[in-house]
């Protein structure tokens, strides 16, 4: 993938005319051909970053640049390259699907070009809905109109704003499909989601925002590589009355009753006491028939996160 | 300049009058037909000419300019207040496009429609009363200079307006008397000399007067003073338009 950043964000900063301040300096380097996902929490302001980059909402201070166009100076370079879904459904009610797709092309500067209409409402499986009022669609419908009048104008960078918020699980996975393949033909995307599990699934690299502050951007892997905890399960043949003494230096979990045995340990780190604890077992004749691992989701990791920022 | 943008915007406000054209073109018309018969056919009847000119024919461009100011309002506020009620104005936020082409997008739309209907009246009222246009041009001129200043206007309570009612306030309450007390229906120098002088502070006298000249040579105000003062109007609007773009009021948190 391209090292090379296609935005950079630069102190950037955003008090509200209420005095609520919704960024607090914030830098950031979205890569070109990647999938970012931003997390936080609701009121984290996720959002009135994207509408900065976008143009929606003036900054206070700080620099924001667009494949070396600043958003101020050079907005129209900036803007014809970002298409943005936003979180709401905002639609205009009486309008066919079809007409709006194709006034969103020609408002970022594109001539017509029915055949890339025709091609993205296919994809997004709009075209026998080409002709319905946009009153007449489900939600599920609305959103995906919403995907593509951003692509209308073909854009290199793609803002998806809780994009999947309140979609069926079978148009989620349609989602995700056309995003992997927006990244494959080169699109830049940046994603805001609840769902961690797609963070997870979908981005290369992950940043957390909390209370207006940047609080770690890297690869998702390294993430949860470095702060992910690891899990070791031992299912026991006979469940235990208590913890053995020999064995209370370890982090062990254990549910009276249970055949479960669980040991959490840092998995990055030199000793991760596994074969200790192992060794102590035996020593105590306690056996088991299974064992398996569980890495900490990037949800426990986010949750962790935030929760320590407090 | 990003002209595709402006064609789209034109293109999408002009779509809706036509979807609705029961609202934007009839209702005016028909409306406006009325006070042909009442105050034209009806009243105008036992009324005397004024300056040598049937009442009918008088109140014909009084008329016209009425349409046009009630409908260049509500044109265009609606038009950007719309967006901005659904939330669909962030597209317009986020596009490459210039604040003069928003205004030419919006603008012209709903000039173009005051324009429309303002043509639209005019050919009626020769259905109704002997029509004579003694200066075609300046006619034409007094006709585009009020729909674009007007839907300026509209476009400045578009953006101000928080809710529908907001929206109604102004054309209602104040541009309607205005109009009504502007000379639409009588000429200035029918009133007490009072009372001319109170109504020369009514901006829409210089409007209709003007309008009238073109019609029939007859005006209560001088035509240049009539012109400057439409001028005067739409600079103040520009001005302000200017600051709401600048400072994004309403717009841009």
């Amino acid at each position: 993938m391209n090292k090379q950043p296609i935005i950079s964000i630069q102190g950037l900063s955003k008090t509200y005319d209420g005095g609520f301040q919704a960024l607090r300096d914030v830098d950031l380097e979205i890569r070109k051909g990647e999938i970012f996902a931003l997390l936080g929490p609701n009121g984290a302001g996720k959002t009135t970053l994207i509408n900065i980059v976008c143009g929606i909402v003036n900054p206070t201070e700080g620099r924001v640049t667009v494949d070396g166009h600043d958003i101020i100076t050079g907005y129209r370079a900036t803007r014809s390259m970002i298409g943005l879904v936003p979180q709401e459904l905002p639609t205009e009610a009486f309008e066919t699907v079809w007409n709006t797709v194709s006034f969103s092309r020609g408002l970022f500067g594109k001539p017509a070009n029915p055949g890339h209409i025709e091609s993205v409402l296919k994809s997004l499986s709009l075209w026998d809905k080409k002709d319905n009022k946009m009153m007449t669609l489900s939600g599920g419908m609305k959103r995906r109109v919403l995907i593509a009048k951003a692509l209308s104008h073909e854009p290199r960078i793609l803002f998806l704003d809780e994009p999947t918020a309140g979609v069926d699980v079978e148009l989620r996975q349609d989602m995700w499909n056309l995003v992997r393949g927006l990244r494959d033909s080169g699109v830049t995307i940046i994603l805001t989601t609840h769902y961690i599990e797609e963070a997870e699934q979908m981005a290369e690299r992950v940043g957390v925002i909390n209370q207006g502050s940047l609080i770690l951007v890297q690869e998702k892997q390294e993430l949860m590589d470095r702060l992910g905890n690891k899990q070791l399960r031992l299912h026991l043949h006979e469940p235990l009355e208590s913890i053995p003494e020999a064995l209370s230096g370890f982090d062990l979990e254990f549910v009276p009753e249970s055949c479960e045995l669980i040991y959490t340990y840092h998995s990055q780190r030199e000793r991760t006491g596994v074969t200790m604890l192992l060794l102590a077992l035996g020593e105590e004749r306690i056996t088991f028939h299974d064992v398996d691992t569980k890495q900490s989701s990037l949800e426990e990791i986010f949750v962790n996160l935030v929760t320590w920022e407090k | 300049m990003n002209l595709y943008a402006v064609k789209a915007i034109y293109v999408f406000e002009m779509a809706r009058t036509f979807r609705t054209i029961y609202q934007s073109i009839l209702a005016p018309v028909i409306s406006t037909s009325l006070y042909f018969v009442v105050f034209g056919a009806a009243i105008g009847s036992r009324i005397t000419a004024v300056e040598g000119v049937s009442y009918g024919a008088f109140i014909v461009p009084g008329l016209v300019m009425l349409s046009l100011l009630t409908q260049s309002i509500s044109n265009a506020s609606f038009g950007i207040y719309f967006p901005r009620f659904t939330g669909t104005i962030y597209e317009v936020l986020s596009a490459p496009i210039s604040y003069v082409e928003i205004l030419l997008g919006y603008v012209g739309a709903a000039a173009t429609k005051s324009i429309i209907l303002g043509v639209i009246i005019l050919a009626t009222a020769t259905l109704f009363v002997p029509l004579q246009v003694a200066h075609p041009l300046i006619m034409l001129t007094f006709l585009v200079l009020t729909s674009v200043t007007f839907s300026l206007f509209g476009f400045i309570i578009g953006i101000w307006a928080d809710g529908f009612e907001k929206l109604q306030i102004i054309p209602l309450l104040v541009v309607m008397p205005l109009t009504f007390l502007g000379g639409s229906f009588y000429s200035v120098n029918m009133l007490p000399p009072f009372w001319q002088t109170v109504t020369l502070f009514n901006p829409v006298v210089y409007l209709v007067s003007g309008f009238r000249w073109s019609f029939y040579e007859l005006a209560d105000v001088s035509l240049w003073v009539s012109i400057g003062m439409t001028g005067v109007f739409l600079t103040g609007c520009l001005v302000t338009v200017w600051w709401i773009f600048r400072t994004g009021y309403r717009l841009k948190a």
